[in-house]
């Protein structure tokens, strides 16, 4: 197969089989590349039939698109995850500390260790959590940290998605593809099951429960904007798998000084509320009023501890672009260790020379919107035409706060499968987290996705990115 | 239960229960304009009006043609009751209450509507629309068939049959209450044996033929077929069938309830109509009076469901 320049996860730079691979290799040399590929299109059917599709806006006619599955799965070894899991932790709970201190005595500016412009200026900053105490003083319950990797053991973290990351049901999807279709491979490699993760999820949950239900277990539910929604397969199966209701916001009331759902036989109280909302559309008598949705007096249920919203509103603070270039210094703070996990080096536009240096190295940058996500609204320097450029600049150049550049990384590769064999791919990786006072679980697998387009590295899916089943294997 | 799954269920599935007699319905059009030596397209209109579409079809087309009312009862997207409609209505409905259904029976329905999506966005000619109307058939019962075999016995079932059966019951009278002229003791004479056409009409688009003929042999009198349709405990598309089943959901749904919510009254009453009745009073008391007395309770019933369950804020 032709050799990719950068660290390709299957064969190295040197081009002998890396050993996470070596027995998923023997057995693939061994297989029919015929019955490979009817069995990449079966994926395909299987996965349309389950109903996994995700939502494009304003497209009428793809309404519920697949996300394309590569039948090829990444590996990783024991030893590598563990590396990969501390860092997460160390880096999880130091958001989560950062995150108490901000909307509480705000140490880390006093020390001046970050600039105070860059909480107060934020518009993901929510001044309504001020003061204000979650239960279990847990923010983020659920965390999507994506990582990419350039070598052997270079790791680094792209962003911390603290808000509401989505992806996790592929993540199950695709390892339930596999076993349907591979059983054989999973009897001789020994991969760590994912599947625990709906279970752990919802004890998790249950463990972040407001103090005032100890007598049963505190009722779950997942909140949902709706069907129309480009995550609502993810909502419900979660739901699902978790065996608790799906609630939009039509089904919520506040009844008590509790928020409760409408249920064939009245109003039933809730204790946890994993909401997959914004947190604008939560209550719009506390956020937007100008909102259509929304439970009015929501917010105010929460500040008085009658609810754990998961994840806390407000912890956009901590995912935001402007705040990643913080993490390293935000983890000493609070850890008083050095980050396990690397940065990518970050130009914040906002600092004069930083935006000099962008500027005259715009075609070798990536340059993100601060406040963008999924893709939309960044640069790829190097894949950028001279046109495209110089627009670009100037958008820079009139409002550089809004933006932050970072060096176009080597990503790893990992094969995909493609009509005339193996070929090379840009891949990056979202692990999951849950959090609660009791403990970090990071899942054993995560979310690959893979960059379909030969060189290309957008992997994500809105933009024909397509995904991966992740194998950790057992040690 | 959230009141808005029970919503979601009970619509889901009598939408679907409203795909399949639709394409019973066309079916035995279909028959009917292929059997008759002097064709006409009369029939049509009835059929329209068994469906419930014939006024919402005058507002798009100005004439009645077989293809037309194929057509427009079939997969237009005008028609808020045309097979791909309710296909794609209840498949919404599905998708709203994923989380109590079995994997199952999901992938059923969206196997349906992923079959009527592609076969149905495009003209159907004739020669392909009895294969079409029998996978959308044969669709429809597998997700009654997964219902069945994977659903736990739950109030969750007990809203799915609800729907089913009311649509269902609403169905069988509107096909009897077009069609009750033919069969009034005025123009056929007690025991004479009506128009062969018409009693096939009947009971094929109740797919009720072959029982009918177990029960009454060959001679069809419009008395026994309205007995048969109306008052048979074992005939699973009769009014009485029917309104024991919707009476049975009901009471299990209520069963821990205190007091009986009002729509258990109200089932109570319909299934009274049915039990005290014989064939006699009915065409005493008027056929089409009776009909149209049902089919208001049977409103009147779905709307206070909506209510005593929460269905709505």
């Amino acid at each position: 197969m032709p050799r990719s320049t950068n660290f390709d996860e299957m064969w190295g730079t040197e081009d002998v089989p890396r050993d996470p691979y070596r027995n998923f290799l023997s057995w693939f040399e061994k297989e029919d590349p015929k019955r490979l590929q009817k069995k990449q299109i079966e994926s395909e059917e299987l996965f349309r039939l389950t109903g996994i599709t995700f939502n494009v806006y304003g497209r009428e006619e793809a309404e519920e698109r697949l996300i394309p599955f590569d039948i090829i799965p990444r590996i990783v070894s024991a030893s590598e995850w563990q590396k990969v899991v501390r860092g997460i932790e160390q880096r999880v709970r130091a958001i989560n500390a950062f995150l108490h201190d901000i909307y509480h005595r705000q140490e880390i500016l006093r020390a001046k260790r970050i600039p105070e412009s860059i909480i107060s200026e934020n518009s993901a900053f929510l001044p309504q959590m001020i003061g204000v105490s979650p239960p279990g003083n847990i923010y983020t319950h659920i965390v999507g940290v994506d990582l990419v990797r350039t070598g052997h053991e270079e790791f680094y973290v792209l962003e911390d998605n603290a808000r509401t990351p989505s992806g996790v049901s592929y993540m199950l999807e695709n390892r339930e593809t596999m076993l349907q279709m591979f059983p054989e491979l999973f009897s001789q490699i020994k991969v760590q099951p994912v599947q625990t993760y709906p279970t752990d999820l919802l004890r998790s949950l249950s463990a972040c429960a407001p103090p005032l239900t100890p007598s049963h277990e505190p009722t779950v539910a997942v909140l949902t904007p709706g069907i129309y929604n480009s995550a609502y397969f993810e909502h419900s199966f979660l739901a699902d798998k978790m065996g608790v209701e799906l609630v939009e916001m039509q089904d919520l009331r506040i009844i008590d000084g509790r928020v409760a759902m409408r249920t064939i036989q009245g109003y039933k109280t809730i204790d946890v509320l994993y909401r997959r909302i914004d947190d604008d559309f939560l209550d719009p008598l506390n956020f937007r009023s100008d909102s259509q949705i929304g439970v009015a007096g929501l917010f105010d249920v929460y500040r008085s501890g009658g609810i754990t919203l998961a994840n806390a509103p407000g912890t956009g603070i901590a995912d935001d672009k402007a705040i990643y270039s913080y993490i390293p210094e935000i983890i000493e703070f609070y850890t008083g260790e050095r980050p396990l996990l690397k940065n990518v080096p970050t130009w914040r536009c906002v600092e004069k020379e930083s935006l000099a240096y962008v500027l005259d190295h715009l075609d070798k940058l990536v340059v993100k919107e601060v406040h963008g996500s999924g893709g939309y609204g960044m640069l790829i320097g190097p894949a950028a035409t001279k046109r495209e450029l110089a627009k670009f600049a100037k958008k820079l150049k009139s409002r550089p706060a809004n933006f932050i550049a970072q060096p176009t990384l080597s990503l790893s590769t990992v094969p995909i499968l493609t009509r005339t064999g193996l070929s090379p791919r840009h891949v990056d990786l979202r692990p999951f987290v849950l959090v609660s006072p009791r403990s970090v679980t990071v899942t054993p697998g995560g979310l690959t996705r893979v960059a379909l387009k030969k060189k290309s590295l957008v992997v994500n899916s809105s933009q024909g990115g397509g995904t991966k089943d992740t194998w950790v294997l057992e040690n | 239960m959230l009141g808005r799954t029970a919503n979601g269920l009970y619509w889901m599935y009598r939408y679907l229960e409203r795909a399949e007699n639709t394409a019973r319905l066309i079916a035995t059009g279909q028959r009917i304009a292929l059997t008759r030596l002097h064709g006409s397209d009369d029939e049509w209109r009835s059929i329209l009006q068994t469906a419930a579409v014939s006024e919402g079809y005058d507002r798009y087309y100005s004439a009645l043609t077989r293809a037309s009312a194929i057509d427009w009862l079939l997969r237009s997207e005008n028609n808020p009751s045309s097979i791909y409609a309710c296909i794609v209505a209840a498949r919404q409905n599905a998708r709203m209450v994923r989380t109590a259904l079995t994997g199952e029976v999901w992938e059923a329905v969206n196997a349906i509507y992923m079959h009527c999506n592609t076969t149905l966005k495009r003209h159907i000619p004739e020669r392909d629309i009895p294969a079409s109307l029998i996978s959308i058939r044969q669709r429809t019962a597998l997700v009654r068939g997964m219902t069945h075999g994977t659903m736990l016995r739950n109030e969750i079932f007990d809203f799915a049959r609800i729907g089913t059966f009311l649509e269902r019951a609403d169905n069988t009278a509107r096909i009897l209450d077009v069609k009750y002229y033919v069969l009034l003791p005025s123009v056929t004479a007690v025991g004479s044996s009506i128009d062969n056409v018409q009693w096939e009409t009947i009971l094929r688009s109740v797919s009720a033929r072959g029982g009918f003929m177990m029960e009454y042999g060959n001679s069809f009198t419009a008395r026994d077929i309205v007995n048969f349709l109306l008052l048979d405990q074992r005939m699973p598309r009769s009014l009485a069938f029917c309104t024991s089943k919707i009476s049975d959901n009901l009471h299990y749904l209520t069963a821990s309830h205190p007091t009986p919510p009002p729509s258990c009254e109200q089932i109570d009453v319909i299934q009274k109509m049915c039990l005290d009745n014989n064939i006699s009073t009915i065409f005493e008391f008027g056929l089409h009076e009776f009909l149209q007395e049902y089919i208001a309770l049977l409103g009147v019933l779905s709307r206070q469901i909506e209510i005593d369950f929460r269905f709505y804020d």
